[in-house]
């Protein structure tokens, strides 16, 4: 397949301090006990596409995830982990990486999807119809994710709202108009042009882009060279490309490959995929690693991951939650609707709620948590009661 | 408070019908027909007859709407006749319409009433409608089933008593290059709730100079997914509750249907009043608004899209025809036809009862009315001509209608999209130019505005009505003859009647709705134009988002804002310069213009800045406009302490003029302009403005920025500060920015000097 894939993993996000940090870049972040980039990559490595670029922003994480990598992925896939600047935006990251971009279409694929629509479906149908831009859209996740099975791993999953306006036609395989970040709060405008070629568009309020993009990439390459302000696939490049499409002859004849472009340039694969809120594993109701220790009276209920070689005191509970490896856990325990990570201590009479906790943490006898974050190796003291508040170390 | 006033009124009146539903649902089926379209489109036609009445496929057009009403189960209809009126009920008082079983028709007359919204407020007076009603002109032809569409009204009804109306939809995709339906009608925008199929948006009189559709953001926060339609026409059949009555009593303004009302309860969100559609697929159901949508559903009628209601199939008002298969088309044919042996008549032609043809002549696709007469070698194609009319040998006629009584003479010709009203007379080897009207009645004058005429002309309709049918029931004799006299040279020789001058709507819009097929130099026009237009958006785009000036890094998405506000503040420059140039003509008092300005300003919405800039902007532009009296130099007259270079091509006597001028004015408005300077910010604004003029629109003034910039302080219109803070602000920028810094650069310093000296 003339496919080129990039796998944009990102960077430390600002929004996921304190969860993310140095030591753990948010590519890193363990989603369900595993990093959240592997969801990608496996998925890839299922469609049988094993040629990757990975996009790290910044040095130290690119360091880190190239490393975790090499360790998880030698001899399964070749992967080449490119460093660009912080803070350029996806597009920006493409822009930097253009040179390595030969192949005819380009697959770009955010880092941080958890979905189980393979990426051979979006590459499929982007060459169906030889489109410019193929995106995959979703409905947006019900925010009562916690009866749907799942944990809360993030907080903005919590955010009921409108992520885009998509419009698109009946068919629902061209993409008309979309609609992103503060365009939402304003009225929608749509071209009469485009409405009058299709007849009909559907503008829908419910559905999302999933971050799953496949590009032609001599257009990604004249756009992105073109529009120099472009900072991001989704708020600039994908809008761009949905409203000039009909026109991109136009467009494309001032390509210097001067390659030829179908006239309806956009299309779309609806797939129902879940991002990365919406992780389903509650085929088992609840996932303990056989080499979990429970103590007398503790109870795990359903929903529930627990790793291996955590060890749990007596009359503990545990409810809609995952617990990472080789935790700690102390007697009296509640840990409800809350992820542990990794090598985490937790004392007697500890009660979380809502809250994530980052490997390496410490909360010390009757804690009590709710709606917290406590970031990486955090020490939270005795008899301490925190809500809503992220608890991290001073950064040196 | 008025609108307190109505709003207790239509709950009022809410209240009155939801009394009893049970007893409603019992209520047999009303309709009301409106025996007037309210518009001028069939002009000069309905001049002399209703449009209602009008042949189509030789029976009057409102036997099909009352056909199909009582096929579809209406009881009682309401036919409600304002122009013409005395003729449409003499028409129905002859027909068998009065006297069928279970089905009452029952007229409602007036004369004063211009528009669908009085007639629906004096029907809401009368009190005769007592439950759901079909709401329909007469002038539809469709052979759909009500009940469906009834029935689901009548449950909304039942959940939500705010479910008010519903609309009948088809779908129909109007052409990308004309931008029109085949049935003549202007593209229409819709949105629709595909699940509830309410309708959302509504937008038919489409103002092309508007590239995009505006959704209320409001309306997406309620909806999670609607559809907008382009492909859909409006069958303007609507079911509606009581409350369209009152609601229409309530609401005094609303005139028209679509415009008015179904516009007005979109927009109003305080009752809450909802509209829903309803498709159809499989049926018929078309309006003839204009003379396109006659010729097209003509068609339909004779390709029997409309069965039963066409021409084989007997209904109320017709006489059943015999039909000749031709292959696979066919030929309506009545008996008692004269026909030459060596006449074709083609496909698709129905042909009326003693109906003479020549020989040698050929007709096609056409309709021919009751007893007319047709010559040798006569060519009919795609035309429509009523009953008793005379063709002579040698005629052409191509796409037309002609009306009842007229005479074409030998040879001549009727170009494509021509109406001939009735008796008129056409002389020999008179060719009639393409899309003229020609009537024995003189155009009436022309009205200012177009609203004014579609509401206000059918009442001088009915006035002018009467005086016809006095000249009309005089024998052909004298009157004719006079008029013929006086116009012999327009019609040829022999001719009779005036042949209208088109000025209404345009001659441009003329091919847009005649009977004529689409002539095909203005499609590849259109074409062509709408390419252009894609270029000139695209151009647009690129030129915005590469010049770098925006300051969001979403550039692209502001675009379409760009645009819109450009567009606003454009129109309202346009509006400040309009109102301060009739000003300045009809010597209007400072204090008003500035109260209408100020009024422009609220509603564009602007801020005081850009009124500053507007006013300044119109007073530069007059000052160009102002003709130059005198050619003496008048350089000295304002004689300013710094020697300056006027550096371009114009002659210096030129400027000299121009800086008087513009001096000139800026001394006479200078309160009007002062007005709108409140801050600093909006001097700032001003020379802003001016440097963009002289850059852009008015290049006459570019040699003549400094000058004028120190008349503008001299009369203190502006402050140092503010030219001080544009020098410092500009002192960033690019080199090609700073011509005018450069200009004034020595004023400035002045300027400089001068406070550094008070300090």
């Amino acid at each position: 397949m003339d496919f080129q894939v990039v796998v944009l993993a990102g960077g430390t996000s600002k929004k996921l301090v304190p969860l993310v940090s140095k030591e753990v870049p948010k590519a890193l972040l363990p989603v369900a006990n595993r990093p959240v980039l592997s969801y990608v990559l496996e998925q890839l490595e299922l469609s049988n596409i094993k040629d990757l670029i990975v996009v790290v922003e910044g040095a130290d994480a690119a360091l880190c995830v190239g490393g975790w990598i090499s360790a998880a992925y030698v001899d399964r896939l070749h992967v080449e982990v490119a460093t660009v600047p912080e803070d350029v935006g996806t597009a920006g990251a493409l822009r930097a990486i253009a040179h390595h971009l030969t192949a005819k279409d380009v697959l770009v694929v955010s880092g941080d999807l958890v979905s189980d629509v393979p990426p051979g479906a979006v590459t499929a149908a982007h060459r169906r119809h030889d489109a410019v831009v193929t995106a995959m859209i979703c409905s947006v996740p019900v925010s009562g994710l916690s009866e749907a099975g799942s944990s809360g791993a993030k907080d903005k999953t919590k955010k009921p709202g409108r992520y885009n306006i998509i419009g698109m036609d009946p068919t629902k395989q061209f993409l008309l108009h979309i609609a992103t970040g503060a365009e939402l709060e304003k009225d929608t405008r749509i071209r009469k042009s485009i409405l009058r070629a299709v007849g009909q568009m559907d503008i829908r309020a419910d559905l999302m882009d999933a971050h799953m993009y496949a590009f032609n990439r001599s257009v990604l390459q004249e756009v992105l060279d073109q529009k120099d302000k472009f900072q991001s696939l989704k708020q600039d490049v994908l809008p761009y490309l949905v409203r000039s499409q009909l026109k991109s002859e136009i467009l494309i004849n001032g390509a210097p490959q001067g390659q030829q472009a179908k006239e309806n340039g956009n299309d779309k694969v609806i797939g129902e995929a879940n991002h990365l809120s919406g992780y389903n594993f509650s085929a088992q109701n609840n996932i303990i690693h056989p080499s979990a220790e429970l103590g007398s009276k503790t109870t795990v209920g359903p929903h529930c991951m627990l790793g291996e070689g955590s060890q749990m005191g007596d009359k503990c509970s545990v409810k809609r939650s995952v617990i990472g490896r080789h935790c700690r856990i102390g007697s009296n325990v509640k840990v409800v609707n809350s992820v542990v990570m990794n090598h985490v201590t937790i004392g007697d009479g500890c009660s979380i709620q809502g809250s994530v906790i980052c490997s390496n943490a410490q909360l010390q006898e009757r804690v009590a948590l709710k709606d917290c974050q406590v970031g990486l190796g955090y020490v939270v003291s005795a008899g301490c009661e925190y809500k809503g508040e992220s608890l991290a170390r001073k950064e040196k | 408070m008025g609108a307190q006033k109505k709003r207790a009124a239509a709950a009022a009146a809410a209240a009155r019908v939801s009394e009893d539903p049970d007893d409603l649902a019992r209520q047999p089926l009303q309709a009301i027909l409106l025996a007037d379209s309210f518009t001028t489109k069939f002009r000069p036609i309905t001049l002399e007859r209703p449009k209602v009445l009008l042949p189509l496929v030789n029976v009057p057009m409102i036997n099909y709407t009352l056909a199909w009403l009582e096929a579809a189960g209406v009881a009682e209809v309401f036919v409600f006749c304002c122009a013409h009126s005395k003729q449409v009920i003499d028409y129905l008082e002859n027909s068998e319409w009065f006297s069928q079983p279970n089905f009452t028709v029952k007229t409602i007359e007036s004369h004063n009433i211009i528009s669908a919204g009085d007639a629906l407020r004096l029907i809401y007076e009368q009190n005769v409608i007592h439950g759901d009603f079909v709401l329909i002109s007469g002038d539809t032809v469709s052979n759909m089933s009500l009940t469906q569409a009834l029935q689901e009204h009548k449950e909304r009804k039942k959940k939500d008593n705010n479910a008010v109306m519903t609309m009948i939809i088809k779908k129909s995709k109007p052409s990308p290059i004309t931008r029109q339906s085949r049935l003549g009608t202007d593209e229409l925008f819709m949105a629709i709730d595909p699940n509830t199929k309410q309708l959302l948006y509504y937008e038919d009189k489409a103002d092309h100079s508007k590239g995009t559709i505006c959704l209320d953001k409001m309306l997406l926060a309620e909806n999670p997914s609607i559809s907008l339609h382009n492909d859909k026409q409006d069958c303007y059949i609507d079911i509606c509750s009581p409350e369209v009555l009152s609601l229409f009593t309530d609401n005094f303004d609303y005139q028209h249907l679509r415009r008015h009302f179904v516009k007005g309860l979109l927009l109003d969100d305080i009752m809450g009043y909802k509209i829903f559609t309803h498709e159809i697929h499989s049926s018929y159901a078309a309006r003839i608004d204009n003379y396109r949508s006659y010729d097209i559903v003509s068609k339909d009628i004779i390709q029997r899209w409309t069965y039963p209601y066409v021409p084989d199939v007997k209904f109320c008002g017709n006489r059943a025809t015999k039909l000749e298969r031709r292959g696979i088309c066919f030929t309506a044919f009545n008996s008692e036809i004269e026909q030459s042996r060596s006449a074709q008549v083609g496909s698709f032609t129905v042909i009326g009862y003693g109906t003479k043809i020549g020989s040698n002549s050929k007709i096609s696709d056409s309709v021919i009315g009751e007893g007319c007469t047709i010559g040798s070698n006569v060519l009919i194609e795609g035309s429509y001509i009523w009953d008793n009319v005379i063709i002579e040998d040698g005629c052409e006629l191509r796409h037309v209608i002609v009306c009842d009584g007229v005479i074409m003479k030998a040879g001549a010709v009727l170009k494509p999209g021509v109406v001939l009203s009735f008796k008129v007379v056409i002389g020999e080897r008179f060719v009639v130019p393409a899309y003229s009207k020609v009537s024995l009645l003189q155009q009436p004058t022309v009205h200012d505005s177009d609203e004014e005429l579609e509401y206000a002309d059918n009442s001088s309709g009915t006035v002018e009505f009467s005086s016809i049918q006095g000249t009309a029931d005089q024998s052909n004799g004298e009157m004719t003859s006079e008029s013929s006299e006086a116009h012999k040279p327009k019609l040829g020789t022999g001719g009779v009647g005036y042949i209208w001058s088109i000025c209404e709507g345009g001659q441009e819009e003329e091919w847009r709705h005649s009977v004529a097929p689409i002539p095909e130099d203005k499609l590849t026009e259109l074409s062509e134009a709408m390419d252009d237009d894609q270029e000139l958006v695209t151009q647009d785009r690129t030129a915005l988002s590469t010049s770098g000036e925006l300051i969001s890094d979403s550039n692209a998405s502001e675009g379409d804002d760009n645009e819109d506000s450009k567009d606003d503040s454009v129109y309202f420059e346009k509006e400040v310069e309009a109102t301060f140039l009739r000003a300045v003509e009809e010597n209007v008092k400072v204090d008003h213009v500035i109260l209408e300005v100020n009024s422009l300003r609220l509603s564009y919405n602007m801020t005081s800045a850009d009124c500053a800039g507007a006013v300044f902007y119109s007073m530069m532009k007059l000052a160009i406009k102002t003709p130059h009296s005198s050619a003496i130099g008048l350089l000295t007259l304002y004689p300013s302490p710094f020697s300056m270079v006027a550096s371009n091509a114009y002659p210096i006597y030129l400027s000299g003029e121009l800086q008087q001028n513009t001096a000139n004015i800026i001394t006479t408005w200078q309160k009007l302009l002062k007005s709108y300077l409140l801050e600093i910010d909006e001097e700032i604004e001003i020379i802003l403005k001016f440097e963009e003029m002289c850059l852009e629109s008015a290049k006459e003034f570019s040699p003549l920025f400094a000058r004028i910039l120190h008349i503008l302080y001299d009369k203190d219109i502006l402050q140092e500060d503010a030219i001080l803070r544009w020098a410092d602000e500009k002192e960033g920028a690019d080199e090609s920015d700073k011509v005018f810094v450069r200009q004034s650069e020595k004023f400035i310093q002045w300027l400089r000097e001068a406070s550094e000296e008070e300090d």
